[in-house]
């Protein structure tokens, strides 16, 4: 079986390739990139002023399955992540059960292979049940297939197993991915502290409590070795943390998601609980110094951070709502309207940070268009414009901030494998 | 005005004329037969899901002296953990028929969310540290007469200017206590600013709330400065266990550095007016003995009730849409 994605624009970072032609899959793998219209096949399908890049690849999602079947779950939350052009993502932990046994990575990796419309690479707890205290079996996890381990939505507040944690993910080779929040400064926390949070009386969540995390993580970081990778960067100060972190040569990465520069807590004026996320979206000033890690190479990756919840969960008081919202529909179009179009960002360095960054930061494959790699493709029609509309999506819930939102930039379908996802 | 939620949200004209409103109902409420048929046949529901004895009571005689059936529900904190959620709620409310909602909640916003469950007018009667807006407008009503119109007259003239008849550009008003919990300071620093005059907050630091400055008030590091040249002295209820919590070192530290005392009151001007939404803590954010009115100090806590009446009475009139008198 030979498919031909003819005459389209390709980008690959992976391999600096930007150029006009055919790409050519064979058996479900890259065959080539040929000049456009040269290449002939069992199907051939026009790509005519398109654009063609590795499948997307997004290393933190929410998929809610097993437990939470009601937000999200792994056909739809896959199903989304197509919708958005991606072909990979690693979903967190925070099931129920948590993914603390080789049982549940082993569970959601068979249910992907079977319902799934994108690849899907589970990440394991650091601790048992997520408690923060007692390590996981990490060899056994990764032996299983987990691609990394994080503590995202229960960050570990002890220093000392921090420690402990990251020493032993350092000798398994595992990244260790951390959310970075001092709780004790963000208790009772509902949105980003300042002026709005003040007029809205809502309890603030402190920028510092994120910083104060974050430069403790990369100390320890530095004095075990352990590969850290910064999760959904909020603060425009931990961009400095992590830019100094990286000149000294820690093993750090970080990633951030659109809502962190495309928005300002403003978005959470009328009470909006769809704007209401931990981290929490912060200022024009944070927006404006993540768009200059983006630029510089500080923020190696963006992520979605997609987190189902549903319209039940949301439709409640501003401080009883649960943290979290959608991303992986949107995220390349606002990426592309915001960074991009207004000349921010070029487009190969947002195409790198949404796939092969991922890829090495979690070991995972795909990413490229390299011949001979698995053909997992995203098309994308970059003159589209849309509107975003929360009662569209693919994914079960409808918690998006971005409703409403004209946007530029649509999938047209992805490849999984080499075959055709249409969503 | 279809709700009233905030006064951030509410303008400047709209207080103005609830204000307006609000003087004229207050001339009911000095008759020996209180009742008026503005409201007859229509329905007030009261919806607190915290305890309230005045401003509850406020409103549904409020209600009831315009003719309205006024009807209290009080939901007990242990009852909403287990029950129903405030959209349900708001929905069984209007099928009920209800022609105006009255809430008070813990969480900040509530009155939002209400607001967007149900077509029927909802009034806020406090949300969390968010806004408590007719206590707002009746603090200015009740400093409008003691410093406008002059106390002992209860005769009110017909507006002194008609465009801005509560104008109160030449008054500096300070509220001093804890800021960051008090909703009361936050309407009434939209309010008071609105209406033209100077609004301080003054109160330990750790009971500031963030980027307080971006308000509409002047921040004062300490109590001479908040107080200096005043003419009106807002002192909040101060939680006790904001000590317990952590925010403040003891009750004795905090009365000697921000309560209001005789002592104190001698920066401010020689006509100070001092209120207190209530109810008061003697000895801690206020003396006792200028909580008494001892030494010849203007207190106008009782005032403020009465006004209280006036205020929601005009609320519910320009929600509801009374029918004239």
């Amino acid at each position: 079986m030979r498919l031909v994605l003819a005459n389209a624009r390709i980008l690959d970072p992976s391999q600096n390739i930007d150029r006009f032609g055919d790409l050519v899959i064979e058996d479900g793998k890259i065959a080539g990139v040929v000049a456009a219209h040269s290449a002939d096949g069992d199907e051939v399908r026009d790509c005519s002023g398109l654009l063609v890049t590795p499948g997307l690849i997004d290393i933190h999602v929410h998929l809610r399955e097993p437990g939470f079947e009601y937000k999200e779950d792994i056909e739809s939350g896959t199903r989304a992540a197509a919708a958005g052009g991606f072909t990979a993502v690693c979903c967190m932990p925070n099931t129920s059960p948590s993914i603390d046994s080789t049982a549940v990575v082993r569970q959601i990796i068979e249910r992907a292979a079977e319902v799934g419309c994108a690849r899907v690479y589970p990440i394991g707890a650091l601790t048992r049940n997520m408690q923060g205290d007692q390590l996981c079996e990490i060899a056994d996890l990764k032996a299983a297939g987990a691609c990394a381990i994080s503590d995202d939505a229960f960050p570990i507040q002890n220093a000392e197993t921090m420690r402990r944690g990251m020493e032993y993910c350092a000798q398994l080779g595992m990244t260790l991915m951390t959310h970075n929040e001092d709780q004790a400064l963000t208790r009772g926390g509902a949105m980003n502290e300042g002026r709005t949070a003040t007029m809205m009386g809502l309890p603030g969540i402190p920028r510092v409590a994120e910083d104060i995390a974050v430069a403790r993580n990369v100390l320890l970081s530095e004095l075990t070795g352990c590969r850290l990778h910064l999760l959904h960067i909020s603060s425009g100060r931990t961009v400095d943390i992590l830019r100094k972190a990286k000149m000294r040569r820690i093993p750090v990465t970080g990633e951030t998601a659109p809502h962190y520069w495309a928005l300002t807590d403003s978005a959470c004026e009328g009470y909006n609980t769809n704007a209401k996320m931990n981290p929490p979206i912060r200022t024009a000033e944070d927006n404006r110094l993540i768009i200059e890690g983006l630029v510089d190479g500080t923020i190696d990756i963006i992520a979605t951070d997609h987190a189902p919840h549903a319209p039940y969960e949301k439709e409640r008081e501003f401080d009883q709502a649960p943290f979290g919202i959608l991303g992986l529909e949107t995220s390349f179009a606002v990426s592309y309207t915001t960074l991009v179009l207004p000349g921010k960002l070029e487009l190969p360095d947002l195409i790198r940070k949404m796939t092969i960054a991922g890829a090495q930061v979690v070991g995972i494959p795909g990413g490229t268009l390299a011949e001979g790699a698995v053909a997992d493709v995203a098309v994308f029609d970059l003159a589209a414009q849309w509107t975003a509309r929360a009662a569209e999506g693919r994914s079960k819930s409808r918690n998006t901030p971005f409703d409403g939102m004209t946007v530029t930039g649509k999938t047209c379908f992805t490849l999984l494998g080499g075959r055709v996802v249409e969503v | 005005m279809r709700d009233l939620l905030s006064i951030r949200e509410t303008d400047t004209d709209q207080i103005h004329q609830v204000l307006q409103t609000a003087v004229g109902f207050n001339e009911i409420l000095k008759r020996p037969v209180k009742k008026v048929p503005t409201l007859r046949g229509r329905s007030v529901i009261t919806l607190f899901y915290e305890s309230s004895t005045r401003t509850r009571t406020s409103f549904e005689l409020a209600a009831k002296y315009m003719s309205a059936d006024a009807v209290n529900i009080a939901v007990a904190q242990s009852s909403v953990s287990k029950g129903e959620s405030l959209k349900d709620t708001l929905k069984t409310l209007e099928a009920l028929t209800a022609d105006c909602i009255v809430i008070r909640h813990p969480s900040s916003g509530a009155a939002h969310l209400a607001a967007q469950f149900t077509s029927v007018p909802v009034i806020n009667a406090g949300d969390g540290r968010h806004e408590h807006p007719t206590q707002a407008l009746l603090d200015a009503l009740t400093i409008w007469q003691h410093k406008v119109v002059g106390a002992e007259d209860d005769t009110y003239p017909v507006a002194l200017r008609p465009d801005k008849p509560f104008d109160l550009a030449h008054l500096t008003v300070a509220i001093v206590g804890d800021l960051a919990h008090s909703r009361v300071a936050r309407s009434n620093a939209w309010c008071l600013s609105r209406l033209g005059a100077t609004v301080r907050w003054a109160g330990p630091r750790t009971l500031l709330p963030a980027e307080a400055h971006q308000l509409p008030v002047t921040v004062c590091d300490d109590l001479e400065s908040a107080l200096t040249g005043a003419d009106v002295v807002m002192v909040l209820r101060l939680q006790t266990e904001r000590q317990e919590s952590g925010l403040l070192p003891s009750l004795r530290e905090y009365s000697r550095l921000w309560g209001v005392t005789h002592t104190s009151l001698r920066w401010a001007k020689p006509d100070v007016l001092v209120m207190h939404p209530g109810p008061m803590n003697r000895g801690v954010e206020i003396s006792a003995e200028v909580a008494d009115g001892v030494g010849g100090v203007r207190s106008t806590v009782e005032q403020q009730v009465t006004n209280g009446v006036a205020v929601r009475m005009a609320c519910l009139y320009l929600l509801m849409g009374g029918s004239g008198e």
